[in-house]
């Protein structure tokens, strides 16, 4: 097939990161996280339908300081991934596509995401 | 000189062609529905955290929130599928392992998703 000589996009390794490009990758990254955790939502509702014994066990569980870890960057990856994909909605509709807006909204859903995640874990909420 | 476009009447009917713009609508729309849904995971999360047992079950089985949270389960689901599928699509490059893996995944994700639904319906139905 003539396709094999189509032009290819840059790869990953190659192409030089630049801030856009790094904040276009996390977001796939937080994607793949929020759809591993998916399997939390999954539990909790679970143990919920099963009874008490279950749900306690299933919130001793989540309250290991692993899990907490992981809830942490569960709760960043959620943040990011819901600003950005905001970002990209935007995007969608033609506008804040050239480079300063690019660039500017990407740092505000950066701050954002880390500041609300602060915000939900530093139990300021 | 290669091409830098395959002729569109070899296109059609192949590939993406005609269906590729399916997908990108089914991930926007799931994406804004998601908006507002997560907003109330948040919210749920916040209401739920050091809640006892019986709290948590009477706040999902509120129809108001039991509505929320199937709606959340299964827009999550077939969000995740879709980003999931292009992931695969575009770094899995051996064929026999991309097919097995979005197989894997369009099952984990229907089985994750009804799971989830019986155990909202049965929290909600049994009070």
């Amino acid at each position: 097939m003539e396709t094999n000589q189509r032009p290819l996009s840059p790869h990953l390794q190659i192409y030089r990161p630049q801030w856009t490009s790094v904040l276009s990758i996390l977001h796939r990254i937080t994607g793949v996280v929020l759809s591993i955790g998916t399997v939390l939502m999954v539990v909790w509702l679970v143990a919920l339908a099963q009874g008490e014994q279950a749900y306690h066990s299933m919130i001793g569980l989540m309250s290991s300081p692993l899990a907490l870890i992981a809830l942490v960057g569960w709760t960043l990856a959620l943040f990011y991934h819901l600003l950005n994909g905001i970002r990209h909605l935007l995007w969608d509709t033609g506008t804040m596509l050239e480079l300063k807006p690019a660039r500017a909204s990407g740092w505000i859903v950066v701050v954002l995401a880390v500041g609300l995640t602060a915000v939900v874990w530093g139990g300021w909420l | 000189m290669k091409a830098l476009r395959n002729p569109l009447e070899r296109a059609i009917n192949h590939g993406a062609a005609g269906s590729g713009v399916h997908h990108w609508w089914a991930q926007r729309f799931s994406a804004i529905l998601l908006v507002p849904l997560t907003v109330w995971l948040l919210w749920t999360l916040s209401a739920l955290v050091g809640a006892d047992y019986a709290a948590a079950r009477d706040w999902i089985a509120s129809p108001w929130n039991a509505s929320m949270a199937v709606l959340l389960v299964g827009s999550t689901f077939y969000h995740a599928r879709l980003g999931m599928q292009v992931v695969i699509e575009d770094y899995v490059h051996k064929r026999v392992l991309e097919v097995a893996l979005q197989v894997l995944v369009a099952a984990a994700a229907l089985v994750g998703a009804i799971v989830s639904m019986v155990a909202i319906l049965k929290v909600a139905f049994a009070g």
